[in-house]
């Protein structure tokens, strides 16, 4: 199968008063039609970076995209002129966010605003607009849309704030839909309402699913497949079930180490990953994980690894990653 | 509660019927009240020494304000709060003031607490000097001395806020809370603002700051799986009223509240198998505003399973559990 979305090399950075924010050091994935991809790595790992390259929507200066090519459906969008990137980014490929408040437009009701874009991308006119935005609300399942359509966002709770933001990503039907952090400012029972809805729409409209999530639990029921991202680098990339069964990287094992588990006996102590991530204007030279790593060699300080693959489905940037998996087959994840 | 069961002298905290309403007010000149806010509405609990109670909810709940009216940063509207018998909502002046050394509390963003323009050593070592516990040298040593005990070099004494992770601020904020010595802590979602891997880092902290200096804790938080770790007994907020309150292995395992199961339904699990399996329980639409929330139960408009009763009256707090073992709902199942 043909890869919709083809990410090579990317390399983002910031050039700022204090130095240059390595955000993103070279990243290669690939994304199927219709697939769900996982994004996680902790707060300035360089996700939402990462994704906004794609779609360049990086603010230039301070950012530059240095290097890298982002091949979406048969081109390059690196290569592109603004107004084709623009055109991609309307049609093609829909960004939803953290805090949908900022996105929505306070003095324009949501009618409005889901009718504009309809008629700006569709061409649709006024009345088949209103037609349309009354279906895609109640598809992301807003009760009684006729009417809540002349309402003001402040007028809408978060979680329905983010159903309208799903429902205008939706509006043009995009075959790939980035989701940076939707749920994270959201209350639990409203977060699995919107991973309910998004799975959903999912199966109906057969689009692709970038999302990024700095929570394990949320990516085990909702990916195909999980890139975890540290410092900038990709360091493992698994399909869903390998990842949860045998971490293969460190930092992964980490992770899952350190969250208690609602449905495991209460446990006595937690393993936390000890250390602080590191700066990125001052990388250590090496791997950047190695300062808080159990499984630090000298090598591991001196030389970074290259992510390779293990598998078909796998890679991992680990000089050391057999020794993980030996230590996993012996005593399991969860000590 | 607990004045049913024996023994009271365990017992630190005692809430009893527990409110905070903040009004509404309009008109410029004249203001008038037009409505209430009813952010904690009836909240009877109690915490025993050395205990740790979590409270979880969803956010507007009221589980912030029942920390701050038990501490007394909010006069509270109505009811009673003993703290080792001693009732503070009548506190004032200086004997308020005195009692609040034995009360601290940690707050949730470690960037916004936290005086930017004060070093490390005079942030931490502000309370004693409120309370004249320390001064001068002795002072600094102190100081040092918790810096020591949160894991942080005492060398930073002279270093500034923004210098700091947000792991590192946590630490801060914790050193200055146990500055007076306290007996109680109410902890304000102190690690929601923080990574996965530090998370830990400092759930570990205050468990063994627990153990090593007797504190108990009321630990406030909506990350379920979280709150399980760390508490003895869990109580369950919902629009200002407790729905559910019992120890954390009955919590999880026999929950009784339509509420609870619903929460405990919603956190997601770091295993794709069990989440590939799981039903969850989705409740529909949103909470309800507290200046008018719904008659009867307040959690009917949203439950799986309201009944005709549910509307008209307000469900009875009751222990379905023990004396031993309580275990305390509000519904009308039961
Ligand atoms: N406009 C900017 N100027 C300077 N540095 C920036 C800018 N935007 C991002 N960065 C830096 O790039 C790095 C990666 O940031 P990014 O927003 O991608 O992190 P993230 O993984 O999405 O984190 P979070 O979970 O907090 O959203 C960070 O160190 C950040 O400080
Ligand atoms: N000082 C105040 N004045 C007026 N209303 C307030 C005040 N403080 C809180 N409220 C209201 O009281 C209710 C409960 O708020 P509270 O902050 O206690 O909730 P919470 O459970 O801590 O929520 P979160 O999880 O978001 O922190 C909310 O509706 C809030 O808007
Ligand atoms: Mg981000
Ligand atoms: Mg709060």
């Amino acid at each position: 199968m043909a890869a919709l979305l083809e990410v090579k090399g990317l390399k983002t950075q910031f050039f700022t008063q204090d130095g240059v924010v390595h955000a993103v050091n070279g990243i290669s994935y690939k994304l199927h039609e219709g697939e769900t991809l996982a994004i996680v790595g902790e707060s300035g790992s360089g996700k939402s970076v990462g994704v906004m390259s794609l779609i360049r929507l990086i603010p230039q200066p301070p950012g530059k995209i240095v290097a890298g090519e982002v091949w979406f459906d048969g081109r390059d969008l690196m290569a592109l002129t603004d107004d084709e990137v623009r055109q991609v980014r309307g049609n093609r490929i829909a960004m939803i966010f953290q805090d949908p408040m900022t996105s929505l437009n306070p003095v324009l009701t949501i009618g409005q605003q889901i009718m504009e874009a309809l008629q700006l991308h569709l061409g649709m006119d006024k009345s088949q607009a209103r037609q349309r935005a009354i279906e895609l609300l109640e598809m992301v399942g807003i009760p009684g849309a006729a009417s809540r359509l002349d309402s003001y966002p402040h007028q809408y709770s978060g979680g329905m704030r983010q159903r309208v933001m799903i429902a205008m990503g939706l509006s043009c039907n995009p075959q790939l839909l980035i989701a940076d952090e939707p749920t994270t400012a959201l209350d639990v029972t409203i977060q699995a309402q919107i991973v309910d809805l998004v799975q959903g729409l999912k199966e109906q409209i057969g689009m692709a699913i970038i999302w990024i999530t700095h929570d394990l639990g949320v990516v085990a029921g909702l990916a195909e497949r999980v890139i975890v991202m540290y410092a900038g680098h990709i360091v493992e990339e698994a399909e869903v079930h390998e990842l949860y069964e045998e971490p293969h990287h460190p930092y992964t094992l980490g992770l899952l180490r350190s969250v208690p588990r609602l449905d495991m006996g209460k446990s006595k102590r937690l393993i936390p990953i000890d250390g602080l991530p590191p700066d990125l204007i001052d990388l250590p030279p090496g791997c950047p994980f190695a300062p808080r790593c159990q499984y630090r060699t000298e090598k591991c300080t001196q030389e970074a690894p290259p992510i390779d693959a293990t598998s078909p489905t796998r890679r991992v940037a680990c000089w050391n990653w057999e020794n993980v998996v030996a230590d996993i087959k012996e005593g399991g994840i969860y000590v | 509660m607990s004045s049913e069961n024996g023994s009271k002298k365990d017992v630190l905290l005692e809430v009893k019927g527990l409110k905070m309403y903040f009004p509404i007010t309009k008109g410029i000149i004249i203001q008038r009240k037009i409505a209430d806010i009813k952010a904690v509405d009836g909240v009877s609990f109690s915490i025993k020494h050395g205990e740790t109670l979590g409270l979880v909810g969803e956010s507007g709940c009221g589980k912030s304000t029942t920390g701050r009216a038990i501490l007394q940063l909010y006069r509270p509207t109505a009811g009673s709060v003993l703290f080792e018998g001693v009732e503070l909502t009548e506190m004032k002046g200086e004997t308020l003031r005195r009692q609040r050394r034995e009360m601290q509390m940690i707050f949730q963003d470690p960037y916004a607490s936290l005086n930017p323009r004060l070093t490390v050593g005079n942030i931490v070592g502000e309370p004693l000097e409120v309370h004249n516990l320390a001064k001068g040298k002795e002072r600094q040593e102190r100081v040092q001395e918790l810096l020591k005990l949160v894991g942080l070099n005492p060398y930073f004494v002279n270093r500034y806020p923004h210098e700091f992770s947000g792991g590192q601020r946590q630490r801060i904020g914790i050193a200055r809370s146990l500055a007076v010595n306290p007996k109680f802590i109410v902890a304000d979602e102190p690690i929601s603002a923080l990574d996965v891997s530090i998370q830990a880092q400092i759930v570990n902290l205050l468990e063994d700051l627990q153990s090593s200096l007797g504190l108990t804790y009321l630990f406030i938080a909506h990350d379920l799986s979280m709150v399980r770790h760390i508490s003895d007994r869990i109580a369950v907020m919902y629009l200002g009223k407790l729905v559910e309150l019992t120890d954390h292995i009955a919590l999880y395992e026999e929950p009784l509240h339509p509420y609870t199961q619903a929460l405990l339904s919603a956190v997601p699990i770091p295993d794709p198998y069990i989440e590939e399996k799981r039903q969850r329980i989705v409740l529909e639409g949103d909470v309800p505003s507290p200046t008018n929330p719904p008659s009867g139960c307040n959690f009917r408009t949203r439950c799986p399973r309201a009944m005709d009763i549910c509307a008209e009256k307000d469900p009875e707090w009751k222990n379905m559990g023990t004396p031993e073992n309580e275990h305390w709902v509000a519904c009308h199942l039961y």
